[in-house]
């Protein structure tokens, strides 16, 4: 069976091998229209693939570890991260690897092409999900393209193709993959068109931009907009974009460059050629049937059809989480605007605001003014974590774009390998802890120190002690997260510092591979001229890697104003004896501030032994993600609010929730972190990475599965948690 | 954990009964010993039958040390096992039926396995019953689970 097929060879008994995407420009060609050259490669040759080089079994491993729905999408992206990978480390088979090279040596060994996903069914009218498999463009070379296509195929398997699993109906037995290699149209001047228009169905529209039309379809670039009258095709209206950037090719790909001058002031099309690429519309519509959305480009004034595809209207419910994660997958220059944005606007900003709350007298304030303040605070805490959702998450997609950039690249047997290229970027939750690990030395040297903290005296400890503990407090006494806050309590901070102070400091590097040895591998990959954007994307994910921790602190801090208030508040409604003085007002606004704060409460039910039932049920082993390398035993501490934090012993491993950074002052104590909310690249995986301890992550409901005191071995390889000895 | 239970033992349960065999292991001073036995499962989960000629390896290891293990599992020897097979290991203690119990545990015994009715009722063939302590219950290839039996 041949495995790849030229356009006029296909006949529409070839649909489902094929794919939507070749289909519809074989049937193009077919009717005349212009159509670069392409050669499809069929479902039989990814079934073939996986089968014969036993990635089909890797992949029932790796995809079905956990159940989807206990997944968040930070562990599916990891998940498709790793599958990725698998793919870009399995060889095609010599067999057949013969079988595809052959045709394609005979079109393209010369010419550059692109690399699209032709997934059979994706292009149905009824599930139609652009933009969840990859495409490439400007690809040269045939060993290139034949990587490509092993990409393309790896991207049936993408997190944004594991989002809509069940609409695509993804299956590791049945799903497969077609893949259309296309002559590359360096076009002028690209777009889409809309035969329907999927806001007014008696409308067509026309986007164009100069240059290539990739900028357009990921939102690089702005393009011009003509909407149409669908039935006669005359122009309604015209919005002209700011055109200022333009995607043109590179040696490798495609880069972004400013839009010169003159074109700037002209829209990429003249109303005649409008109309014509609202005809391409209406000749595929008659084509294949269905209004239809279409990509095309003008090279030497001649409008071609790069591909075609029935139009369908998403209907996204507002409970629907996805396509703001779609939305995460952001560009290089994209994400260049956001780092900007994030350290010279918004972290400035955080700080002042913390700072400004930390300089008011609130025992000062009277009850109604508190009751003010606290509203107020709550207020601004919640606007700064709108701003945090809008712009500091996204910006965490920083290193995903490095990571995926540098495994291409790489090739690495560790898929996750990247991150320690991006660890040691000087946290500011590493700082902290630093003065914590320092503050303890102080307190060591000295024993007259021990007994006044034991008994509950700082105050009586020698007046360095004293200093070191008020530099932390300063600095960082408002930190807070969802319970408490650092310096709550100086008595129990000093506790837990003695904790650190009775054992010796531990070694904080114990990653992986030399990071500066590796960085200058990855480097060397690139030739001189891409040398400086290689080194721009490396800064680009350090700083996302670090920010990552970093703005949350700011925003902890923040909130830590909140609770300060809020304290005071609680306070005051102590002291007071008689429920119905006028403390009310901050009564009723604590209640509302409290009650905004979602707090996992653990499970009653499951810390009962259940008395009357004949059986009981526990854990043994759980599986979560490996976040972490490393292996560690000892005792668990579940950590739910501030008095498990400060009571942690030196070597037991943090059981929690959700890490946030404002707790992560237990870390250098840790032997290994567990957490409920998965992914490599959370906070409590980093923190982990940055003291070398194994992390364990998205371990479903570990803090009601793990108790307390429980003897627990951490896989940080493997990503298992184990509770309780070997012995039966 | 309440809900998790009852999911676990209908799991369990159907495991037990769509499986006629399970590999039972027993041990004589220190070398442990593996056979394959026609089991089948007590309505409450309790206890695990099995039946055995008197002259074999497997019933002159139980006199010797009743304590054993028994592995019932669903797998199909393919790799989408490590997503979909289920097996549990259940621990406890071997003792052969009285002649209280004979008439009730035989019913159930060749209600699941028909065909061996000659061989149960020959007087040279023991049938034993384990009292099940706890059934270790493994998922998608490394979630472990254990189900301890109050008695």
């Amino acid at each position: 069976m041949k495995l790849a097929l030229s356009l006029n060879g296909i006949t529409r008994k070839d649909r489902s091998r094929i794919g939507g995407k070749g289909f519809a420009l074989a049937m193009m060609q077919k009717s005349g229209m212009h159509v670069p050259e392409a050669l499809c490669i069929t479902t039989e040759a990814y079934q073939e693939y996986v089968s014969s080089t036993g990635l089909r079994d890797q992949m029932h491993m790796e995809l079905y570890r956990k159940p989807f729905e206990e997944m968040r999408w930070e562990e599916i992206w990891d998940t498709a991260l790793r599958i990725r990978n698998m793919f870009i480390k399995t060889p095609l088979p010599s067999e057949l690897r013969k079988q595809l090279r052959a045709p394609l040596a005979s079109r393209f060994s010369r010419r550059p092409v692109s690399v699209r996903s032709s997934a059979p069914g994706e292009d149905s009218s009824k599930t139609s999900f652009a933009g969840l498999h990859e495409s490439f463009v400007n690809i040269q070379g045939l060993e290139s393209i034949l990587e490509h296509i092993r990409l393309v195929w790896a991207s049936l398997w993408s997190d944004r193709a594991l989002l809509y699993r069940q609409e695509l109906g993804l299956d590791v037995e049945k799903s497969t993959m077609a893949v259309v290699v296309q002559e590359m149209i360096f076009g002028e001047r690209s777009g889409v068109v809309f035969g329907m228009s999927p806001v007014h169905e008696k409308q067509s529209a026309v986007e164009a931009v100069y240059g290539l039309n990739q900028g357009l379809v990921d939102g690089t670039v702005e393009p011009d907009r003509w909407i149409l009258d669908r039935h006669s095709g005359q122009i309604l209206s015209h919005r002209p974009a700011r055109r200022e950037k333009i995607l043109v090719p590179a040696p490798k790909g495609v880069r972004l460059e400013n839009l010169q001058g003159t074109l700037r002031r002209r829209a990429p099309l003249r109303d005649r050629e409008v109309k014509e690429v609202y005809d391409l519309a209406m000749k595929a519509e008659s084509l294949f049937g269905s209004p239809q959305d279409a990509e095309w480009t003008y090279f030497k004034e001649t409008l071609h059809a790069l591909q075609a595809r029935p139009i369908t209207t998403r209907s996204a419910s507002s409970e629907d989480q996805r396509p703001w994660y779609l939305s995460l997958h952001r560009s290089f220059d994209n994400l260049r605007g956001l780092r900007t944005k994030i350290e010279k606007e918004l972290i400035p900003g955080m700080e002042t605001v913390a700072r400004e709350m930390g300089i008011v007298n609130l025992p000062a304030l009277s009850d109604s003014v508190l009751a003010q303040e606290i509203g107020q605070r709550s207020r601004i805490h919640k606007e700064w974590q709108e701003t945090y959702r809008r712009d500091c998450i996204p910006f965490a997609h920083g290193m995903r774009l490095f990571g995926k950039i540098y495994n291409d690249l790489m090739k690495p047997k560790d898929p996750f390998q990247f991150v320690s290229l991006l660890a040691g970027s000087g946290m500011v939750s590493v700082r902290r802890n630093q003065m914590l690990v320092d503050l303890a030395e102080l307190i060591r040297k000295d024993p007259s120190n021990k007994a006044c903290i034991l008994e509950g005296k700082g105050d009586d400890c020698k007046p360095e002690v004293k200093k070191g503990l008020k530099r932390v407090l300063d600095q960082f006494g408002d930190l807070a997260w969802e319970k408490g806050r650092l310096g709550e309590d100086r008595d129990r901070l000093l506790k837990l510092v003695l904790q650190m102070a009775s054992h010796p400091e531990r070694e904080t590097s114990a990653r992986a591979g030399d990071p500066g040895e590796l960085e200058k591998v990855f480097l060397s990959r690139f030739d001189e001229e891409q040398k400086s954007y290689a080194l721009e994307l490396l800064d680009l994910a350090r700083a996302s890697y670090r920010l990552r921790d970093d703005d949350n602190i700011y925003l902890d801090k923040i909130q830590g104003q909140v609770l300060a208030a809020v304290e005071e508040g609680r306070r005051r409604i102590q002291e007071r004896s008689t429920p119905e003085s006028k403390t009310m007002e901050i009564d009723d606004l604590l209640k509302a501030v409290q009650s905004e704060a979602p707090v996992h409460k653990p499970d009653q039910k499951a810390q009962q032994p259940a008395k009357k039932q004949s059986f009981s049920l526990k854990s043994r082993q759980i599986l979560g993600q490996p976040a972490g390398p490393g292996m560690a035993v000892g005792k668990a501490r579940v950590v739910l609010g501030s008095s498990e934090l400060f009571s942690f012993q030196k070597g037991e491993i943090l059981v929690c929730d959700a890490v946030d950074p404002g707790m992560t002052f237990v870390v250098p104590l840790a032997s290994a972190i567990v957490e409920r909310r998965g992914g490599m690249l959370i906070h409590g995986a980093i923190i982990a990475r940055e003291y070398g301890i194994p992390c364990v992550t998205g371990v479903p409901d570990a803090v009601n599965q793990i108790k307390t005191g429980d003897f627990i071995t951490v896989d940080g390889h493997l990503g298992i948690v184990i509770i309780g000895e070997a012995t039966l | 954990m309440d809900k998790d239970l009852t999911k676990i033992k209908r799991d369990l349960k159907k495991l037990l009964q769509s499986q006629p065999l399970a590999v039972l292991a027993t041990q004589n001073r220190g070398q442990p010993y593996a056979s394959l036995v026609a089991f089948a499962s007590s309505d409450d989960l309790k206890s695990l039958y099995f039946a055995t000629t008197r002259s074999t390896r497997k019933y002159a290891n139980l006199s010797g040390d009743s304590r054993v293990a028994v592995l019932v599992d669903n797998r199909s020897n393919k790799a989408s096992d490590f997503r979909w097979a289920m097996a549990a290991t259940a621990t406890g203690k071997a003792k052969e039926v009285g002649p209280v119990e004979r008439k009730s545990v035989l019913d159930l015994y060749l209600a699941k396995h028909p065909h061996l009715k000659d061989f149960v009722h020959s007087p040279t063939c023991a049938l034993c019953e384990i009292r099940v302590q706890t059934f270790f219950v493994v998922t998608r290839f490394q979630s472990v689970m254990e189900v301890h039996v109050r008695r």
